[in-house]
This record gives structure tokens, C-alpha cells and sequence, in this order.
């Protein structure tokens, strides 16, 4: 059963603020990682790697790059839940 | 171009007597130790049970997303520079070009390598931090503060483990005179109160043993020293080009006006008894500061607290400043603070710029019984005073590999 999109994006703001300090009421969907939320390129890693423990989904490496903005990620997570 | 003077004018620390210079140095000079039982489980392990860490948490000092990007020494290196650089007035309008960086690690991130370590064994490649790299990396306290600082002079580290404090601010005083730069933060760091490093260092039979009197284990020239203490912290000295301090104002305690630097080729580990390299050191370091045994007054000597180490090094400083080592005031600060390793040297300059500062030689504690081979003037129990007028001031340090440097401080 997929996730629901408010699970993923309330889980995905816990963990960013745990690896980057952002507090989780300034992100939302349409926030970008590296422009609007400052998240590195390593504390990306980081933020995948958490994800993909938290939501039991595989993020390909490959795939990380198309990750722009946090609803990119949201809608990722969604579709691989699936 | 005339001759280039370098001067002192900050000064940073987190110790295991105090989070900062003040209150650190209070405690040193009312003779406190900052040594203590391990609450760890895997002290059990261990043959010993005490270290001397930091009386300050970093997590007080700093806030929890920088941290977690941080080995622990990296975390000591900031909180030491934040508060030199304020000391030294926050000359941020200084052109970055002439600002460079030197703090030393004796052993870099080995915390950060270990819990790294652990984690790939139990979850696999994939949780291994990415940030573990700079984290691991010897340099990585210096880059860490070269990069707040944006240090742009150059960003180094010496190491030569033991010595490497002492030789980092070697450097950053050659860096000024060479005209490399106007200001080098310069100091040393270490974070190794970890189980590995105290297993490797007590299998070499170094540490001492004292587990039923940890805040006394720590005895420099006692006649049962039996080994140092590891301790964890740093030090950190603003070196700045005197007429540039000067020119804007700056505070100034004292002028760092020479360095000697040689080798032992004697043994990895083991001091020359005869102590050849520490004398030559000595020699060097004199000539380099255009002044004879006469001028000095103090010493701040590496003395660890361990059987060999200890009287080779009295010897040596015996035998280097000849009749003048009885107006030479030595303290061995490490019977309070343990031994920094690679931070030892620094902290322990910021002892001696201080000492010069109050004039007031710190003391030596936990020295029950002196040992009778050693033949210098040791300051024991409570602090003594320094002369007024100019005097000078050294500092020896030396690490395994037979690495001596020497430091020479001098009142302005």
C-alpha cells in the first residue's frame, strides 16, 4: 500500500531538520533542497539514506539528482511505496 | 625589508580545567586536576579507568547541526579559535589574503573513524556518513576554521604527534616572519578518550595505572610516576606581525621571538637519555631568538609523567641552560591537565603567554616525593613568582617518532 503524501512530507521534514538544521515549519513542497533549504550536496546523502530507512524504499543514486524540490522527493518516495 | 617581530595578541582554549582561557587558568593556577574516573562502559575493558576530558561539553558551546558534522576535535578547534579571535578583537577587516590557519592533531578524527567503522560492520556502506572524510582528515580542524575565517594565506598541520601543537605554532610564527602572512591562527588540538587509543597507549605500557586515585595519577618528577594521563582539548594563540598589531591597536601580551626544531634518530618511541636533540633544540632555539640562557626565566616543560621521559628531559634541560637552570622557573601542567597529545603544545603556550602575562610561574602538583634525578628548579603545589622587567620564557614539546620543538616566549 502506497504511503500517504502528508506521512512522507511530515516525515521528510523531521529528518531534514535533524541533518541540516531547517526547521520543519519552513519546508514544504515546493521549497528547494540546495537554493531554498541550503542542504549540501553531502547532507543529501544524508537525507537519502535516512529516507530510505525511514519509508523502506530503495532512492537509486541515479535518481537522487532529479530531486529538486521537496514535493520531487514526496512524490518519489509515493510512487516507490507503491 | 626589515626584520618581521611576531607578537601574541589572542588567545582560545577548552581544556579539561575550563571551557576557556579564564577559567582555565584560574584552575591551573589554584592547582586543580582535571582528572577523572571514565563513566564509560568499555573503561572496564581497559587496564585504565580515568582520563582527563574536556570540563566543558562542546554541546554547551555549540549548536547540534554543526556538531554532527564535527569530529570532536574539529569541535574543540572552533570553540578554541571563536574565542582567540575574539580575543585578538575580531580583526575581520583584515585582507584574507594575509590570514592563514595552522592547528595541529596529534592523531586526527580517530572517534569519528571508529563510530564510522562500527557503523559500516552493522548497517552497511550505504549509512557510512559522508561527511566522514572531513571529519577523519588530521587537517580537518584547521580547514574547519581556515574555512569560518576564510583564511586564505594558507591552511596547514603539521604533525609530529606529541609535538605537533608546539609545531604548529612553530609554523605560523615562520609564516609571519617569511612574510606569508599579518595573522596566523595557530594551535593544536585532540579528541582521542576513546577505548582504542588508551588500549594502544597502555599496551606500550605509557599510561598510568592509578586507578584508585585518578586526580593524583598525573605526578611529573614524582619518584612513582608511572605513566601520563590522556587528556583531550586545545589551545589556540592569534599570532599577528607586530607593527600590523600595533597599527590597529590591538591587545598585546607578549612577542614569540624563536624556534628550535630537530630530530632524534634515536627511537620510535623511547627519549634519547642523553637527550642530545633536546639540548640542540634548546640551542636553536636561543640563537633563533637572539637571546642566551641569562634571559630565561621560565620553562613549561613537556613532562609527561612518565619514568624515562621525565628525567631525560631534566637532563637535557639541565645540561642545555647550565648554571642559568637555577633562575628557570619549570612547571609541569600536565600533573593537571593530563596529556593533550598534539594539543599539548599549544595549551600549554597559552600557559606560558599567560604566566608572562601575571608573572607567575604555574605550579606543579601531586609531586609527593621529588625524584632525586632530577637537577632542575621545579615549581611545586602552588604558583610562584616571575621577575618583573624583560624576561623570556620556553616551552618544550616532543613527540614519538624523536621529534623536539622549542618555543621562545619573551615579555614586551
Amino acid at each position: 500500500m502506497a504511503l500517504a503524501q502528508a506521512d512522507v512530507l511530515a516525515g521528510l521534514k523531521e529528518i531534514v531538520e535533524e541533518v541540516a538544521g531547517i526547521p520543519a515549519a519552513s519546508i514544504e513542497l515546493d521549497k528547494n533542497f540546495t537554493e531554498d533549504l541550503e542542504v549540501d550536496s553531502l547532507s543529501m546523502v544524508e537525507v537519502v539514506v535516512a529516507c530510505e530507512e525511514r519509508f523502506g524504499v530503495k532512492i537509486p543514486d541515479e535518481k537522487v539528482t532529479e530531486l529538486v524540490t521537496v514535493g520531487d522527493a514526496v512524490n518519489f518516495i509515493v510512487n516507490a511505496s507503491n | 625589508m626589515s626584520q618581521r617581530r611576531v607578537v601574541v595578541t589572542g588567545l582560545g582554549a577548552t581544556t579539561p580545567l575550563g571551557g576557556d582561557v579564564d577559567s582555565t587558568w584560574k584552575a591551573v593556577l589554584a592547582g586543580q586536576s582535571g582528572v577523572r574516573l571514565l563513566t564509560d562502559d568499555w573503561r572496564e575493558m581497559l587496564p585504565v579507568h580515568f582520563a582527563a576530558r574536556v570540563a566543558t561539553e562542546p554541546s554547551e558551546q555549540m549548536e547540534r547541526v554543526e556538531m554532527r558534522r564535527l569530529d570532536r576535535s574539529e569541535q574543540f578547534a572552533l570553540i578554541a579559535s571563536r574565542e582567540a579571535w575574539k580575543d585578538a578583537g575580531s580583526p575581520d577587516e583584515l585582507d584574507k589574503e594575509r590570514l592563514g590557519v595552522v592547528i595541529a592533531s596529534g592523531i586526527g578524527g580517530v572517534i569519528t573513524l571508529m563510530d564510522q567503522f562500527n557503523i559500516l560492520n552493522e548497517k552497511g556502506a550505504r549509512s557510512v556518513s559522508p561527511h566522514t572524510v572531513p571529519m577523519l582528515m588530521p587537517n580537518g580542524p584547521a580547514a574547519n576554521v581556515g574555512l569560518e575565517l576564510q583564511a586564505k594565506a594558507g591552511v596547514h598541520t603539521p604533525v609530529s604527534a606529541c609535538a605537533s601543537g608546539a609545531e604548529a605554532i612553530g609554523y605560523a610564527f615562520e609564516m609571519i616572519k617569511n612574510n606569508r602572512a599579518d595573522i596566523v591562527v595557530s594551535g593544536g588540538v585532540e579528541a582521542a578518550c576513546h577505548q582504542l587509543p588508551m588500549a594502544a597507549f597502555a599496551a606500550m605500557k605509557a599510561l598510568s595505572t592509578r586507578n584508585d586515585d585518578p586526580a593524583r595519577a598525573s605526578r611529573p618528577y614524582d619518584r612513582d610516576r608511572d605513566g601520563f594521563v590522556l587528556g583531550e582539548g586545545g589551545g589556540i594563540l592569534v599570532l599577528e606581525e607586530y607593527e600590523h598589531a600595533k597599527a590597529r591597536g590591538a591587545k598585546i601580551y607578549c612577542e614569540i621571538s624563536g624556534q628550535g626544531l630537530t630530530s632524534d634518530g634515536y627511537h620510535i618511541a623511547a627519549p634519547d637519555p642523553e637527550g642530545s636533540g633536546v639540548q640542540r633544540a634548546i640551542k636553536f632555539a636561543l640563537q633563533n631568538a637572539g637571546m642566551t640562557a641569562k634571559d630565561i626565566f621560565h620553562l613549561n616543560a613537556h613532562a609527561t609523567s612518565t619514568p624515562a621521559g621525565d628525567v631525560a628531559e631534566a637532563n637535557a634541560l639541565r645540561k642545555a641552560l647550565g648554571a642559568d637552570a637555577d633562575h628557570v622557573a619549570v612547571s609541569a601542567t600536565k600533573s593537571m591537565t593530563g596529556h593533550l597529545l598534539g594539543g599539548a603544545g599549544a595549551i600549554e603556550s597559552v600557559f606560558l603567554v599567560k604566566a608572562l602575562q601575571d608573572r607567575l610561574a604555574p605550579p606543579t602538583i601531586n609531586i609527593e616525593n621529588l625524584d632525586p634525578a632530577v637537577t632542575v628548579d621545579v615549581v611545586r603545589d602552588t604558583p610562584r613568582a616571575l621577575p618583573a622587567g624583560d624576561i623570556a620564557a620556553l616551552n618544550d614539546s616532543f613527540g614519538f617518532g624523536g621529534h623536539n620543538v622549542v618555543l621562545v616566549f619573551n615579555s614586551l
